[in-house]
C-alpha cells in the first residue's frame, strides 16, 4: 500500500516537473527504440487478438520504426519459464522475451523473483490517460500492487455464453448452476482448472458462495481458505456428476470449450470478453443463437497488462509498444466490435474531446451486450487464492 | 575421413547426456537461478506428492505399451496378409502419406473423426436419430483409447516398412516353402520361423516406437485424457507452471519419464530373452494344431489384426481428409456430413502467419535433411560395415525428449547460443540425422559390390567411384532418406518449442498451439500444410528417380 502511495506521489511529482524534461527523456527512448523488433510473448489461441497485434506492429513501425513480432504462447507461463531459464544460464541481458501479456499469478511470480524491469509505467506519455490512483483497477492486479512494473492494455470481464435456442433459460446465479445441470445433465462444463478460465469459473463461484467475500481480498491462510471454500466444494460436488462427461474430462481452455458449444456438445460456455460472442457468430464459430449472460450479483473482471523482463533485449522498443497500447487510437481500435471488442482501460474522465470522439464513432452490434447489461464488476480475489484453489481442486478431483 | 563416425557419434550423444545431466541436477534440487544450491531429495518428495502422478504413470504405460505392441502385431499381420502382393518399393509409396503426416496433424484430424460430434457420429446420426451429439467420451477418454488409436495409425506404417526392409535380408521364399512343406499354416510359419529370423533387425525400431509411445506429448495433448494426462503431458505442464519452483519436481518428473522408457525397453528385452529361452522347446514340440486346421488360431488372430489394421489406415486417411475439408469450411455444425457453407477465409485471413511458418519449416527441414544426408553419406563412406557403437546414433530417439530438452536448453544458453533458427536446427539434427542414416544404411550396404569393383578395375579412385557410380545408383534411396528427414524435421514439436524459446514458429508449433484454440478451420489450414510439405518431399523421392532413370529399368524404382 505504501509503495502504491509512493507511486502516486511520484506520478504527481512528474506531472509537476517541467514538461520538457519528460518529453526529452521520452525522446531518448524513442531514438533508442527506432529499428528495434519487439518480441511480444502473448497467448496465441485467439485469432482476433493475433490480428490486433499485427495491426499494432504495422502502426508502431509506421510511427516509431518499431516492429512487433508476436510469440504465440499456449500458456503465458512458458514465457515466465523462459526468462527464468535465461537467468539460470546467467543471461542477464539480450534476453529473448521483450514484452509479456501477463497478469495474476504469473505477474506475482515474476515480481517476487525479480524478473521484471521497471517501474516504467509512469514514464509513458500516454499514462496521463490512466487512472493510476492506488485503488484503481489499473493499479492492482489480483490485489497485488502493480507499482509501475506492468502497463495495462485491455479490460477483461468474465461472462457466460449460452445457446439461446437449446438452453433458453440459463442459470441466474452460481448456485442455480446445480439445478440447471441436474435438469440438463452433460450439457455444460468448464475449462480445466489449470487454465485461467477454468480457475476463474471456480473463483466466480467462490466470490458468490463464500460466507464473507471480503476475506478474499487478503492473502489466503490455511484457516481462511478452509472457511471460505467449504461451501464451494459442497456446491462443486453437487454440480460435478452432471457436467459434460461427468466432469472426468475437461476442455483444455475456453477455445476448446467454445468449439464444443459450436459442435453442439454443450449449451453453456464462458469467455473473458463480452464482445467475443458477437464476433464469433460473425466468423461462423458459434451458432447465430449464441448469447451472453451474467449472474445477478455481477461477474469478476480484471485488467490485462504487459510487462518487460529484466533482461529484455529491446526495452526501449517494448516501452514504445506499451505506450502505444494505451493511446486513445489503439484503445478505440481495440474496443471496435469488428476488431476485438475489449473495453478500454483508459479513464473516460481524462480523455479530451478529440479522444472521446474516437470512442463515440465506434459501431455497435445487436449481439453485443451493453455495458449496463453486464451488471457490477466483482474484484478478483488475491492471487494466492487462485494458486491454492487450483491445488486443492486437483487434490480433490484428480483420479 | 575415418574420424567422421566417431565425431558424429560424439555430436549426437553429448547433447543428450549433457541435457540429461542438467535435468538431473534440477531433479536433485540444484537450480542456482532459484537460489537452490544444495542437492536434496525434496523435488522427488514433491513429485510423488503431486495428485494424479500414479494415474499419469499408469496411463502412459497402458496406452504406450498397448499402442506399441498392437502396432507390432498389426504391422506383422498386414505384411503377412499382403505378402507377395506388396514389394518394399510399392509399400513405401503406399505408406508415404502416413509416414509423412506429422503426429500433431494426424491427431487433430483423428480428434475430429472420433469426437461425439465428429465424422463417425455424424454418419451414424440419421440412423440413431441423434439431433445432439451422443454423450460418449470417444476422445480424451480417461483410458487413453483415442490416444492409442492415434499412435497406432502412425506406428503401424513405420513398422511395416521396417519389417518389409528386414524381409529383404532373409531368404523368405525358402523359409516359407520349408515351413509349408513341414505342414505348418502360413501364420504358423511366420510366428515360428520368419519372426525369429527378422527380429534382430526389428528390435531397435521397435524400441524407438516403444519409447515414443510411452513418452509422446504432442499427440497426447490433443487426443489423450486431461485429468490426469499421460506423464509426458503432465511433466510439460509442470515445466510451464506459473509457480516457478515447480521446475524442480518437473525435472524429477522428466527423469522419471526417462526411467519409465528405460524400464519399458528392459521389459521388452527381458521378454525377448525369455522367448529365446523357451522358444526352441516350443519349436521342437512341433504342434501343428488340430488336424485339418493347421495353425488356425494364429491364422485367425493374424487375419483379425490385418482387418483392424486396414480399418485404422482408413481412419487415418479420413482424418487427413477431414483436416483439408475443415480448412475450407465456413460453418460445419453437427450433424452435417459436409460443411453448411464453404469459404477460403481460413486460408486468406491467416495468410501472413502461415506463410512465415511455412518458410521457417521449409528452411529448417531443407537444411537439416540435406545436411543429414551429406553427413550420412560421409558416415557410410567412412564407417566399417559393422560398427559396434552404431546403435548409439539411436540414443536421441531412445531417450524421451522431455528428459533432456529442458536441460539442453540451459546448456545451449550457457554456450552463448541464441534461441534462434540455428539452435532449433541443431536440436532437430539430433532426430533427423538418425532417421536419415537408418533409412540409407540398408540400401547403401546392399549395392552390388561388383559395380564398385568394376569401377575400381577401370581406374576410378574412391571419390570417382562414389560420385559416378554409387550415388547415381542410390539416387532413389538417397532421395527417400532425404524425404524422411524432411518429414522428421517438420514434425518436431518439443525441440522447436524449447530450443527456439517459442520464437521460432513452425507449422507444427503453430498447429499444436492452434489445436488448443477455438477455430478448427485455422487448425485445418496449418495441419494441412504440415502434411503437405513432407508429402511433396516424398513425391520428389518417387518422381525424380523415375524420370532421371527413365531408361534404366532396374534403377527407375517406384514406377517399374
Amino acid at each position: 500500500m505504501i509503495s502504491a502511495r509512493l507511486l502516486a506521489l511520484a506520478l504527481g511529482l512528474s506531472l509537476a516537473a517541467p514538461i520538457h524534461a519528460q518529453t526529452k527523456d521520452w525522446q531518448a527512448v524513442l531514438d533508442e527504440a527506432r529499428g528495434q523488433n519487439v518480441f511480444w510473448h502473448a497467448w496465441g489461441g485467439d485469432a482476433r487478438t493475433n490480428a490486433f497485434i499485427e495491426w499494432v506492429s504495422a502502426q508502431t513501425s509506421q510511427r516509431y520504426g518499431v516492429t512487433v513480432t508476436q510469440v504465440k504462447l499456449s500458456d503465458t507461463a512458458e514465457a515466465v519459464t523462459r526468462v527464468l531459464s535465461e537467468k539460470a544460464a546467467g543471461r542477464d541481458e539480450g534476453g529473448a522475451v521483450d514484452l509479456i501479456w501477463i497478469n495474476g499469478p504469473n505477474f506475482l511470480a515474476m515480481k517476487e523473483q525479480g524478473l521484471l524491469h521497471g517501474p516504467f509505467v509512469a514514464d509513458l506519455p500516454n499514462a496521463r490517460y490512466l487512472d493510476l490512483s492506488p485503488e484503481a483497477p489499473a493499479s492492482v492486479d489480483f490485489t497485488v500492487p502493480v507499482e509501475g512494473m506492468e502497463s495495462p492494455w485491455r479490460l477483461a470481464r468474465f461472462v457466460f455464453v449460452h445457446d439461446s435456442e437449446r438452453a433458453p433459460e440459463p442459470p441466474r446465479s452460481m448456485a442455480e448452476f446445480v439445478t440447471w445441470a441436474e435438469a440438463n445433465p452433460g450439457r455444460m462444463t468448464h475449462p480445466a482448472v489449470s487454465n485461467f478460465m477454468g480457475a476463474t469459473f471456480l473463483k466466480q463461484a467462490l466470490v458468490e458462495l463464500a460466507p464473507d467475500p471480503a476475506m478474499l481480498q487478503e492473502p489466503a491462510t490455511p484457516e481462511t481458505f478452509e472457511t471460505a471454500t467449504a461451501p464451494l466444494w459442497e456446491w462443486y460436488d453437487a454440480l460435478r456428476p452432471n457436467l459434460w462427461r461427468e466432469g472426468r474430462t475437461l476442455p483444455e481452455n475456453q477455445g476448446v470449450q467454445q468449439q464444443l458449444l459450436n459442435d453442439g456438445e454443450i449449451d453453456i460456455a464462458m469467455s473473458f470478453d463480452p464482445a467475443s460472442t458477437a464476433a464469433a457468430i460473425a466468423e461462423g464459430l458459434l451458432p447465430d443463437t449464441a448469447r451472453v449472460f451474467v449472474t445477478e450479483g455481477g461477474m469478476i473482471g480484471n485488467v490485462s497488462f504487459v510487462a518487460i523482463p529484466y533482461n529484455a533485449a529491446n526495452k526501449a522498443g517494448a516501452k514504445v509498444v506499451a505506450d502505444f497500447l494505451i493511446s486513445p487510437e489503439a484503445q478505440a481500435h481495440m474496443q471496435d466490435i469488428t476488431v476485438l471488442g475489449s473495453f478500454s482501460v483508459l479513464d473516460p474522465a481524462r480523455l479530451d474531446a478529440e479522444a472521446q470522439a474516437l470512442f463515440d464513432a465506434l459501431p455497435t452490434a445487436e449481439a453485443l451486450p451493453r455495458l449496463e447489461d453486464l451488471g457490477p464488476t466483482l474484484l478478483e480475489p488475491h492471487a494466492s487464492w487462485m494458486t491454492l484453489l487450483t491445488e486443492e481442486w486437483s487434490r480433490r478431483y484428480t483420479q | 575421413m575415418r574420424a567422421v563416425p566417431a565425431l558424429l557419434l560424439a555430436a549426437l550423444v553429448a547433447p543428450v547426456v549433457l541435457g540429461l545431466w542438467q535435468t538431473g541436477r534440477a531433479a536433485f534440487g540444484i537450480m542456482p537461478a532459484l537460489g537452490r544450491e544444495t542437492p536434496s531429495l525434496e523435488p522427488w518428495r514433491q513429485l510423488f506428492a503431486l495428485p494424479g502422478l500414479g494415474g499419469s504413470i499408469r496411463l502412459s504405460l497402458v496406452s504406450g505399451l498397448g499402442a506399441a505392441i498392437l502396432s507390432l502385431l498389426i504391422a506383422l499381420a498386414l505384411v503377412q496378409a499382403l505378402q507377395g502382393r506388396l514389394s518394399a518399393a510399392r509399400a513405401a509409396r503406399w505408406l508415404a502419406p502416413f509416414l509423412a503426416v506429422p503426429h500433431a496433424a494426424l491427431a487433430i484430424g483423428m480428434a475430429f473423426l472420433l469426437a461425439p460430434s465428429g465424422w463417425i457420429a455424424r454418419a451414424l446420426a440419421p440412423l440413431m436419430d441423434w439431433t445432439r451429439p451422443p454423450g460418449a467420451a470417444s476422445v480424451n477418454d480417461p483410458w487413453g483409447m483415442a490416444l492409442m488409436l492415434g499412435l497406432m495409425v502412425k506406428e503401424i506404417p513405420f513398422l511395416m516398412l521396417v519389417i518389409l526392409a528386414a524381409l529383404g535380408q532373409v531368404p523368405l521364399a525358402r523359409i516359407m516353402a520349408m515351413g509349408r512343406a513341414l505342414g505348418y499354416g502360413p501364420g504358423a510359419v511366420w510366428l515360428r520361423l520368419v519372426l525369429p529370423a527378422i527380429w534382430p533387425m526389428l528390435r531397435l525400431p521397435f524400441w524407438v516406437v516403444l519409447v515414443y509411445s510411452v513418452s509422446n506429448v504432442d499427440m497426447a495433448i490433443i487426443l489423450g485424457p486431461a485429468n490426469p494426462p499421460v506423464l509426458g503431458v503432465a511433466v510439460t505442464r509442470w515445466f510451464v507452471s506459473p509457480d516457478l519452483a515447480m521446475i524442480l519436481p518437473a525435472s524429477a518428473g522428466a527423469i522419471l519419464q526417462a526411467g519409465l522408457a528405460g524400464a519399458v525397453i528392459a521389459a521388452a528385452w527381458g521378454a525377448e530373452r525369455l522367448a529365446a529361452r523357451l522358444g526352441p522347446a516350443w519349436l521342437a514340440r512341433g504342434g501343428r494344431g488340430p488336424a485339418g486346421a493347421p495353425g488356425w488360431m494364429a491364422g485367425a488372430v493374424l487375419r483379425l489384426a490385418a482387418m483392424a489394421g486396414l480399418v485404422l489406415m482408413a481412419a487415418g486417411l479420413l482424418a487427413m481428409a477431414a483436416l483439408a475439408i475443415w480448412s475450407l469450411a465456413f460453418r460445419w455444425p453437427f450433424p452435417l456430413i459436409l460443411p453448411e457453407a464453404w469459404s477460403l477465409n481460413a486460408w486468406s485471413m491467416t495468410a501472413p502467419g502461415w506463410r512465415r511458418a511455412l518458410m521457417t519449416s521449409v528452411l529448417l527441414a531443407g537444411t537439416t535433411a540435406s545436411l543429414s544426408l551429406a553427413l550420412a553419406v560421409a558416415w557410410l563412406q567412412a564407417a566399417p560395415a559393422r560398427m559396434r557403437a552404431e546403435w548409439l546414433i539411436l540414443l536421441p530417439l531412445l531417450v524421451p525428449q522431455i528428459g533432456f530438452l529442458h536441460g539442453l536448453n540451459v546448456v545451449f544458453l550457457r554456450a552463448g547460443l541464441q534461441a534462434d533458427l540455428l539452435a532449433v536446427g541443431m536440436g532437430q539434427m539430433l532426430f533427423v540425422f538418425p532417421y536419415v542414416l537408418l533409412s540409407l544404411s540398408g540400401p547403401w550396404r546392399a549395392v552390388d559390390p561388383r559395380l564398385m569393383r568394376t569401377a575400381a578395375a577401370l581406374g576410378a579412385g574412391p571419390w570417382r567411384r562414389l560420385v559416378a557410380v554409387r550415388l547415381p545408383v542410390l539416387l532413389r534411396p538417397l532421395l527417400t532418406a532425404w524425404a524422411i528427414g524432411i518429414a522428421v524435421s517438420v514434425a518436431q514439436y518439443l525441440p522447436t518449442l524449447y530450443l527456439g524459446a517459442g520464437r521460432v514458429a513452425t507449422l507444427t508449433t503453430e498447429a499444436v498451439t492452434l489445436a488448443s484454440g477455438s477455430d478448427r478451420r485455422v487448425s485445418g489450414v496449418y495441419a494441412s500444410l504440415q502434411a503437405l510439405v513432407p508429402l511433396l518431399a516424398y513425391a520428389c523421392a518417387f518422381v525424380i528417380p523415375a524420370w532421371w532413370h527413365r531408361d534404366r529399368r532396374a534403377l527407375a524404382g517406384a514406377f517399374r
